[in-house]
């Protein structure tokens, strides 16, 4: 096995282990192939701490005499310190942390090796499948049709095997919308609203190029999907500014001439490096142990990071708004219609449609938007807030979108049948985990890796009864309506579950969590009670009439 | 004045028509629109200032600023009533007689008995017998009987048994406004104390026996420690400046065993500019995300309120980690020393952290001790220079603390800002005046009502219900974390952002919550009548003709209140792009033309109140209402070129 020859000391005794807000403790560190494992013994209680490898994001070693101590700055934002005796061991072990936690063949994750100790009752990797998403859209409308056009990947790379697009589109003219948008991302469905029939389309930037190309099937494609005399909106998530300059390199915007029937917003949402830098300054600023107010929020207006949440929310809920107020249909693009976009159609379904603030529902989102929409998550999930390496195509989009759903969230804390946790988990595991849901860019390599035959998918382990309960917001009572969450700058707030997580004492909040859910459950207690008291009293009641009558 | 338009400040295309009343006490608008007939009250004791802006074609715009940061924006047709109008709230909101004030008029139908019994709800010696005193280190002294020594210290004040009545008098000739260490806080557990006083008179070299006699004396009351810490919470500049007044700090050579600590905690004017900066960018229309935070920095807000909670900190842990008594003074001791004094009792003892005991310790730290109340939240025309948002900021402090220890309070956000709102409304006698002396002159008690029993006979509204009494975070002290990055100070939008609704969680937990409490309540009740049924049927077994009782559909009832929380869903104004669509329309000729249009989009817009039930409908409504201006949804004639087109559609 390839992993034994990185790992040059296995085990270090007599480790000490420094955590924020617990007190340090002595163990023993073990280094496996996947895993980092500290463990102390101390009388009574066994206390261990497995990290995996693929959470590490970056690791420091310093030196006191012999003393060496590795300080690892992991992706979920955590900071731990190991302090290990002799150098050697130090040396080595942190060598080995370094390879381990940068290998960089997908199959040798550990998704790969990770075997389930439970039992799988219903397998995640066919939960959410196209054609039970299409048929509750064909139970209320029949203007659309699935397409397998991309079936072996060669129309678009980065969509799925099946799409689901308007009916009077066939397959050719979908092959030829294709070569006229970026990365051959031709405008599909994203969501159906059913109370006005109006839709949510996505795609990715048509190639007009500076001379203005058109294609008449791209035309003919969207306009299929306005009802008639009806106009619709085109949301592009970059500036106008951008959208021009995109034509110098063969990209581009609709141009009014060419789908007069369409009316475009401009609505900025940025993009890469200046995201992963957001997230880098952010994350510094809640590390920053100083007692000075002005320098917190100083650093935590320079980072940006709420500016970003603002800007993402604003266009899906001006989305949202054109669909449900004005009662249009929407298309949005930015450049690749891999980022910006899905933050925006996402949101806005979670704006406007309640079965999406479901456990079940927003799962399906995840998966049809994200996951099978091609947002290319071992790319921008590579590395987080604590890497050096600063590679272009890496940046916290879907933390972002979380976040802003937590905003949503935290704006209506009724109508989320999910919790808090339940977002920060999906975080982790976006970024860091056992299960092979969040591996590769698109369908196309998840299919080319077999992960749905030689991986765990997270969903199969969430949705078993006592996992979910975890994920459970005591709060939910079912709400059938819009929710328009305020985008003011006093309603929008630092996502403390998630920057704030280690470096702050936990106890009060979780001690409130339990405390709401005590209140909640003995009320249900309750209520079962009272409801089975009073079916013994009407049965005792009809019971005597029935004898009385005799 | 009829057809005023009040504003809707957050988007300018709200407005409701309606008619604006002048009372003795009030100023009330009442909308036209038939259906909601939505009244608007505001107390003339709330209003902190009252702008007459530029005449425009539909009026004459008047901004009424709150106290409980309110604001109000009205359009007055004609430009005479308007100045009528302003020169009216102008007098009504600067009473210069405290007979002029809502509490000597406000009559909530009690009889004589209630409202004495409402004054004797919050009891200061019953409070200092709580806390273990007079014992055998403390005594009441009554050196102060007829405010003798102090007008603006109680009557009843506990020093060192050891102090006598020489030394106090001495004490007191050589403090600012002869505001003599006293007791604040006794902790029983380990006889360390908290207790407060005005800046001494020491200039550069001046001493004082009997000053050093009482510190003194205060330190052996707590046998346990060799030293007193001496906290002055000012920042040492200012201090510094006091001691060429003839004023100053404590010498430590001059005083045995104490220990002298400044924390820089700014004064009332610093403070007073502070809040101004930041209820402007509370104001500001759409402001970026940088622009708010920029602005809430640059006001220093929230570093004021972090250096009042580090002093409560500081002096809490001194107590009850160290064991070490405090003497807390400012300048005059009336301030700033109120505010770290309540902030560090707050933090020791869970007492204070319930309903009845958050309203002594306000009784105790605030008003017995002679915060001036009147001077500083300027409910008599007096010195702008003297108002200042004192008492808001240790409120703010409680805040703060109940999101980072939400089981520890007894009571809610809600309790906070009502205290907040009836410190400025004078509806109530508890914080008239500047000290217990003027308000036993004026006979406050005999004239007026007690706010504490207001809040008591309402206590239901304002429970948390996370708080359990046996739950570990309402016992012992509270520990903070000191860093932003481990206390996260957050804007509190609940008080500074009141009135916008928009700007709030639509869903509140506390209230779900409480509907919950409530509804388990009432399941407890029935649950009790139901095995009380059960046992007598089940012993009678005979003739069970007992029909069953209506009680069935009760609990469904609740349910219902408990989902009536889905408050209001109306997007606000996400793209200013969106908005002038309508305005943009064909007919866009001239000024008055457009404007109209716009009007008519304002009375459909879907306001939150009228959109409450049914999101549906009002949607439906809101297009079938469009078009008529618009002429369809989208306007297409004005696409000239591109570039031409986004801009447009930016501004």
């Amino acid at each position: 096995m390839e992993f034994a020859e990185l790992i040059k000391t296995p085990r270090a005794d007599n480790a000490v282990l420094h955590r924020p807000f617990h007190p340090a403790v002595e163990g023993t560190l073990c280094l496996t192939g996947h895993h980092l494992i500290f463990s102390s013994r101390r009388r009574d209680n066994v206390e261990e701490l497995w990290l995996l490898h693929s959470n590490i994001d970056s690791i420091e070693k310093r030196f006191v005499g012999s003393l060496g101590t590795i300080v690892i700055k992991c992706k979920d934002l955590r900071i731990i310190q190991l302090d290990i005796p002799g150098m050697e061991e130090c040396l080595n072990i942190a060598s080995s942390i370094e390879a381990l936690s940068t290998l960089d063949s997908v199959t040798l994750m550990y998704p790969f090796f990770y075997r389930p100790m439970f039992e799988i009752v219903e397998d995640g990797w066919c939960a959410f499948l196209p054609d039970e998403e299409f048929e509750l859209l064909s139970s209320v409308t029949d203007e659309w049709r699935l397409s397998c056009v991309n079936k072996d990947f060669s129309v678009c790379p980065s969509y799925p095997p099946v799409v689901i697009v308007p009916k009077s589109i066939d397959d050719e003219a979908l092959q030829k919308v294709a070569m006229f948008r970026h990365g051959g991302r031709f405008p599909v469905l994203s969501y159906y609203h059913k109370k006005n029939s109006m839709v949510m389309m996505r795609s990715s930037q048509p190639l007009t190029g500076t001379n203005g190309r058109r294609c008449k099937e791209d035309e003919k494609l969207i306009n299929a999907t306005l009802r008639p005399g009806k106009r619709g909106y085109i949301i592009d998530t970059r500036s106008l500014n951008v959208a021009q300059q995109a034509r110098a390199k063969g990209g581009g915007f609709e141009q009014e001439v060419c789908y007069p029937q369409w009316r475009r917003i401009h609505k900025c949402i940025d993009r890469f490096n200046i995201l992963q830098e957001s997230l880098i300054k952010l994350v510094e600023a809640c590390n920053d142990q100083s007692h000075n107010m002005d320098r917190w929020l100083s650093k935590l207006e320079a980072s940006n990071w709420l500016t970003h949440i603002k800007e993402i929310l604003t266009a899906a809920c001006l989305a949202a708004q054109c669909i449900d107020r004005e009662g249009a249909s929407v298309l949005v693009h930015g450049t690749e219609g891999t980022d910006s976009t899905l933050q925006v159609t996402s949101l806005a379904q979670i704006i406007l449609d309640p079965r999406c603030r479901t456990i079940r529902g927003f799962e399906s989102l995840i998966v049809r938007e994200w996951l099978q929409g091609g947002h290319p998550f071992q790319q921008r999930c590579a590395q987080s807030a604590y890497s050096n390496s600063k590679q272009k195509w890496e940046a916290p989009v879907f933390l972002l979108f979380l976040d802003c759903v937590w905003q949503i969230l935290h704006q209506f804390p009724c109508s989320f049948e999910f919790n808090e946790h339940f977002l920060v988990t999906l975080f982790e595991h976006a970024y860091a985990s056992q299960f092979g849901t969040f591996l590769g860019n698109n369908e196309n390599e998840r299919c080319k890796l077999k992960l749905s035959q030689k991986t765990m998918s997270l969903w199969s382990w969430v949705n078993q009864p006592e996992e979910l309960n975890n994920f459970k917001n005591p709060l939910f009572e079912a709400n059938s309506l819009v929710i328009w969450p305020s985008v003011a700058p006093q309603s929008l707030q630092l996502w403390e579950g998630v920057f704030l997580r280690w470096n702050r004492p936990s106890k009060f909040r979780d001690e409130a969590r339990e405390e709401m859910n005590k209140i909640i459950d003995y009320n249900r207690l309750l209520q079962e009670k009272v409801n089975s008291m009073r079916k013994r009293l009407a049965q005792l009641e009809t019971r005597d009439r029935v004898q009385e009558n005799l | 004045v009829e057809n005023v338009r009040l504003v809707d400040r957050l988007s300018s295309r709200k407005a409701s028509v309606g008619t604006l009343y002048l009372t003795a006490t009030h100023v009330i608008f009442v909308e036209n629109s038939s259906e909601t007939r939505k009244e608007t009250w505001v107390l003339h004791s709330q209003i902190s200032s009252i702008e007459k802006q530029a005449t425009t074609a539909t009026g004459c715009p008047l901004l009424i600023r709150c106290k409980n940061f309110q604001v109000i924006q009205l359009v007055i047709p004609q430009e005479r009533d308007c100045h009528d109008v302003y020169i009216s709230l102008i007098r009504l909101a600067r009473p210069v007689k405290y007979e002029e004030l809502y509490c000597f008029s406000f009559n909530p139908k009690l009889d004589k008995e209630e409202r004495e019994k409402g004054w004797k709800l919050v009891d200061l010696n019953e409070e200092y017998n709580r806390m273990g005193v007079p014992n055998n280190y403390w005594q009441i002294s009554d050196v102060n009987r007829d405010y003798g020594v102090c007008d603006s210290y109680p009557m009843e004040v506990y020093v060192p048994k050891s102090a006598t009545a020489h030394i106090i008098v001495g004490s007191s000739k050589f403090r600012s406004r002869r505001r003599f260490p006293a007791l604040s806080y006794y902790c029983k557990d380990n006889n360390a104390s908290i207790c407060r006083s005005s800046q001494p008179l020491s200039g550069f070299s001046a001493r004082c026996l009997e000053d050093e006699q009482m510190l003194q004396a205060i330190r052996k009351a707590n046998p346990g420690s060799d030293f007193l810490y001496v906290v002055d919470t000012r920042p040492k500049l200012n201090a510094m400046a006091n001691r060429a007044a003839g004023k100053g700090y404590e010498n430590e050579d001059n005083y045995s065993n104490i220990k002298f600590q400044f924390i820089g905690i700014e004064n009332i004017h610093v403070m007073r500019s502070s809040l101004q900066k930041m209820l402007e960018v509370c104001e500001m229309k759409s402001p970026s995300m940088s622009d708010f935070l920029w602005g809430l920095e640059n006001s220093g807000w929230l570093k004021h309120i972090k250096a009042i909670m580090d002093a409560g900190i500081f002096i809490a842990k001194a107590v009850a980690e160290e064991g070490v008594s405090v003497l807390v003074h400012c300048s005059d001791g009336w301030d700033r020393t109120a505010q770290v004094c309540s902030v560090a009792s707050l933090l020791l003892d869970p007492h204070y952290r319930t309903m009845k005991g958050f309203m002594v310790l306000i009784e105790k730290d605030w008003v017995s001790f002679g915060h001036k109340f009147n001077h500083r939240y300027g409910n008599l025309d007096g010195d702008p220079k003297e108002i200042s948002p004192v008492i808001d900021q240790f409120i703010e402090c409680v805040w703060q603390l109940m999101e980072q220890f939400p089981c520890a309070f007894e009571f809610n956000e809600r309790f906070l800002i009502h205290i907040q709102h009836h410190i400025y409304s004078c509806q109530f006698g508890n914080f008239l005046c500047n000290s217990q002396k003027e308000r036993r002159e004026l006979k406050v008690q005999e004239r007026t009502y007690s706010l504490w029993a207001h809040l008591w006979k309402n206590r239901a509204d304002y429970l948390n219900p996370l708080y359990r009494s046996e739950h570990s975070q309402t016992r012992g002290t509270l520990h903070p974390q000191m860093a932003p990055c481990n206390f996260l100070y957050k804007f509190w939008s609940g008080m500074y952002n009141r009135f916008e609704k928009g700007l709030h969680p639509r869903q509140s937990v506390i209230d779900y919550l409480m509907a919950v409490k409530e509804e388990t309540q009432q399941l407890e009740e029935e649950l009790i009548v139901l095995e009380e049924r059960l046992a007598n049927l089940q012993k009678l077994q005979l003739n069970g003709n007992k029909v069953k009782s209506k009680q069935q559909d009760r609990s469904k009832e609740l349910v219902l209140s408990a989902s009536n929380n889905s408050i209001a869903n109306t997007p606000q104004e996400y793209s200013i792009d969106l908005k002038s669509f309508p305005s943009r329309s064909p007919s866009q000729g001239d000024e008055e033309d457009s404007a109209l249009i716009l009007t008519q989009d304002n009375l459909k817009s879907s306001d939150p109140d009228l959109s409450a039930n049914s999101d549906q409908e009002s949607g439906v409504e809101d297009l079938s209402c469009r078009s008529p201006s618009g002429g369809g949804c989208l306007p297409s004639e004005d696409s000239g070129k591109d570039s031409d087109e986004a801009v447009c559609l930016a501004v």
